[in-house]
Parts: C-alpha cells; structure tokens; sequence
C-alpha cells in the first residue's frame, strides 16, 4: 500500500514471501500515469525535479507494459501519478488491464472524479478506488492540497465510491499538523464507511523529505495517536465495525530499518511517467541508470537489467549490515533514505542503531521537539518549486 | 488484514456461502494456485482451500459443495470435517457472507 502517490509508504506488502532464488515476480505493478496532479501537497512522494521529465507514454505503450506484466505473474496493477485522473485514457487502460485478470486499483485524490466517470470505470472493470485524504477537516485539508475545493469533492467522491459498491480504502497521510486530531480523521472514515484505512505517518521521500521539519510528529504525538487508534479498534470491533485501520509509523522512530519493498527487485515495478522501470518509486533519485520499457522488454528488466539487480542478495553491503544477522530480515533498509541522508546508498539505512549516521535520525527527532508549527515554511509540490530542482 | 471476526456467518449444511464481495477470487497460472484479490494485497490459497472456495457461488449449499469435493476425491474418505472447518476460518476470515 502504499503505493499511494500521495505519500508512498511501501505500507501493506500483504503479497507473499519472495522465495529461494535471487528474486520472485513482480507482483505488484505500479503505473504512475502521469507526474500532472492539480493537488500540490507538500509531502508527495513524486521526484523533486518532477518537471525535468517530459513525455508520457502512449495509451499502445501502457497496454503493452500491462501485459508484459500480467505475463511475468503481476496481479495488482495500480493506477497513480501525479492524479491519474488527469490522463484521458484512463478508462482504456482500466478496461485492457481488467480483461488481462490484473486486480485494478485506482489511487486518487478525487479530484476530478464525477458519479459517471467512476460507474464507466465500475463497467470497464475497475476494482477497487483508494482516495487520499490530507485532513479531517477542511480548512487544515485544503491549505495542506493547495486547493479550496479539495476536500468537499473528496467527501462527496468517497460516498459515492461506498454508493457504487467499490470496496474502498480511505489513505490519510499523517504529519505534526493534523495527527493530533486522530479521534476526528478515524470518525470520519467510520462515517464514510471505508473498509479500510491507512493512518500513514509521511515517510520522507521526495517533498516529503523536502519538508521533513514541518511535518515530522514528536514522539509523544505519535504515541498518543497510536493509543487513540488502538482505543477505536477495540470500540469499533466491539460494535461489530469491520472497518480495519492500519497505523503505519515512521521509521524515523525506529531503531532497525524496514524491509523496504520487501527487498529490492523482489515483488514491486514501478514505472514512471515517462517509462522508467524502478524497484519503488523513490529509486529514480539513486544514481543507477534504470532501463526505460520503451526500450527494453519488462521481463529483461525485471531479471537481467544491472539496476534491477544492483542490491539484489547481499555482496553490495558494507558493515554493519554485512555481517549483521538481522540483514535478511531488512536487507540493509532503505537505499534511498541512506542516499538523501548520508550521499552513499551502500551505507545501512541511518534508521538502524548500528549505522554510524544514526545520529542524523536523533537530531530530527530531537528537532521535531522544538520547531515552530509555520505551514509557510512548506514548499508545495508543484510546477514551479520543481523547476527550482530541475536540471533542465 | 484478515484478522476480524465481525461479520461471520454460521456454517451448517444448508447454508449457501458466497464470496465477501471486498475479494475477488481466481486461478494464477504464475502462482500455480489459486488466489483471493483485495484492495492492494493477495491472499494465496493452498489446494484443498482453492478447490472448495471454487465451488462457493452463492448457489450452492455446503451439503453439496461436500458432496462434489468428495465425487471428485473418492480416494480421501470423508471429508466433511476438513470442509467445514475451512469455511469457518473463511468465515471467520471475512471472506464468506
């Protein structure tokens, strides 16, 4: 899960183990359909320098990656961005991707959603629609999006999503603004009726990571929020509720790295906008050439390409995870974390209390304890800020 | 994810169970098994599992999904214990309404 462009933490990989040889299938398919999204949230997950690549790829081109997928042993196929939504094709590639037997999810802000869209999307064979919430309420949702409207339309989208009888998960990405107001998010989504839902704490990727100091919750704030969310769980199992609610922590508040992705290569493709193919959709930030699916068939890429394989097994690592016996657990952590944090993607995520960097985690935590609440001090995602970050 | 009993129903033999419409369910060539889709994850089935839940339509009662799987696996005996302790757990599970 989360595979949600809207924040992007490798939440729910509910999909099986890899098995015994250097890699399994590909899953999970992730196609991010475009980098435009009228939303400019100051946590996506989505490159800085988003601008700086041109080009989508063709509706021919998509169908072919879908079933080049579909054929390698993918069965979830989600549809994100940017806002998804945005492409026009969209209907064409949920019906093609329906017919190759892809379970579909469609990963949306709601904005630009209407009743008839989503029952054309239910007929083309959509599965499942996750809409992502920046708030409980509208004042602190819409200065979070970027956009007055923001928040009325995804109520209204989410009760129509119940309404047309899609399953539907509900995404709310936490940070220090509104994860003291836990009790009223979880409400909400009890009222909207989701299935379920993602307490996403930011993980900090992309703008995210841009805007670590005005998101990143203290301790004690992350602590009550998990207690709340506990509470409801039990009142709403009591009440025969089968909402199900997910609490994804961030692992700034962990002493071991996660198994990021499961493992690099091992269940998820993403590709991007323009074709890449990454391993997760933070790797464009590494410097690994990664191949692009016009150019390369996904099966080679999957098994053959060097940036699939780049930290496949464990010959890349240094100390301390090469001699760490918790590295099949975690496989070294995040590559891209220990990238952004330390400027070497082969050092152990700074996460874990064995690396030497780990103090970097402590100081932002310890940050987190004395900065001043000041959403102006966010850069929001959008075309502007990006170009700043861009190259070209 | 599929840890709520809320929402299960009591297996007998005249119940007719169908598949809880959050789960899609479907053959994987590249898994070889059987599978139940939902939003964002997998739930790979074993063989008996696969083999029972392919004849949960909404149509059939358990009596007679009982009574295909053991037409078609005469060699195994009785097999309505095995059968109705999986629906339980799918039950259980909130795969079944």
């Amino acid at each position: 899960m989360s595979n949600s462009p809207c924040n992007g933490s490798p939440s729910r990989p509910n999909l099986g183990q890899p098995n015994e040889k250097s890699h399994g299938q590909p899953l999970w398919l992730l196609a991010e359909l475009t980098y435009k999204c009228p939303l400019q949230c100051p946590y996506c997950s989505n490159p800085l320098d988003f601008s700086d690549f041109g080009g989508e790829l063709s509706t021919q081109q998509w169908l072919d990656v879908f079933q080049q997928g579909r054929d390698l042993g993918a069965v979830q196929l989600g549809f994100s961005g940017g806002e998804p939504l945005v492409r026009q094709d969209l209907i064409e590639l949920i019906g093609g991707a329906h017919e190759m037997g892809y379970y579909t999810n469609l990963i949306t802000s709601g904005v630009g959603l209407n009743e008839r869209k989503m029952a054309e999307f239910h007929n083309a064979g959509l599965d499942h629609i996750q809409v992502s919430f920046q708030a409980s309420d509208e004042s602190v949702n819409n200065m979070l999006s970027g956009s007055k409207k923001a928040f009325n339309q995804k109520l209204k989208m989410a009760r129509e999503v119940k309404a047309q009888g899609y399953p539907m998960v509900l995404n709310f990405v936490t940070h220090r603004h509104n994860i003291d107001r836990i009790d009223r998010i979880i409400e909400l989504c009890v009222e909207l009726e989701a299935d379920y839902v993602e307490l996403a704490t930011c993980q900090y990727y992309g703008w995210a990571f841009e805007n670590v100091e005005q998101l990143l919750p203290t301790r004690s704030q992350l602590e009550r929020a998990e207690r709340i969310t506990n509470e409801y769980r039990e009142k709403l199992a009591a009440a025969g509720n089968p909402i199900k609610l997910i609490f994804v922590t961030p692992d700034y508040y962990e002493e071991r790295p996660k198994g990021c992705m499961n493992g690099w290569g091992q269940v998820f493709l993403t590709v991007t906008p323009d074709g890449k193919a990454l391993p997760c959709h933070s790797a464009r930030m590494l410097p690994i050439e990664f191949p692009n699916v016009a150019e390369m068939t996904l099966q080679d890429i999957w098994d053959n390409s060097p940036g699939f394989n780049h930290f496949r097994g464990d010959s890349w690592m240094k100390e301390p995870c090469r001699s760490c016996d918790e590295k099949e657990k975690d496989f070294g952590g995040c590559h891209c974390q220990a990238y952004m944090l330390t400027g070497d993607m082969y050092n152990a995520d700074p996460v874990c209390s064995k690396s030497e960097h780990h103090d970097l985690i402590v100081n932002a935590r310890n940050a987190a304890e004395t900065v001043v609440d000041d959403p102006s001090q966010f850069t929001f995602r959008n075309e502007r800020n990006s170009k700043v970050f861009a190259k070209g | 994810m599929n840890d709520s009993p809320q929402g299960s129903v009591e297996i007998t033999l005249a119940t007719v169970p169908s598949l809880n419409k959050m789960f899609r369910f479907q053959w994987e060539k590249a898994q070889d098994c059987y599978v139940l889709l939902y939003p964002e994850g997998m739930i790979q089935l074993n063989g008996p599992a696969g083999e029972i839940l392919s004849l949960v339509n909404g149509v059939r009662t358990v009596s007679c999904i009982i009574e295909a799987i053991e037409a078609k696996f005469p060699d195994a005996g009785s097999l309505s214990a095995d059968i109705f302790e999986f629906l339980n757990d799918a039950s259980a599970q909130g795969w079944l309404k």
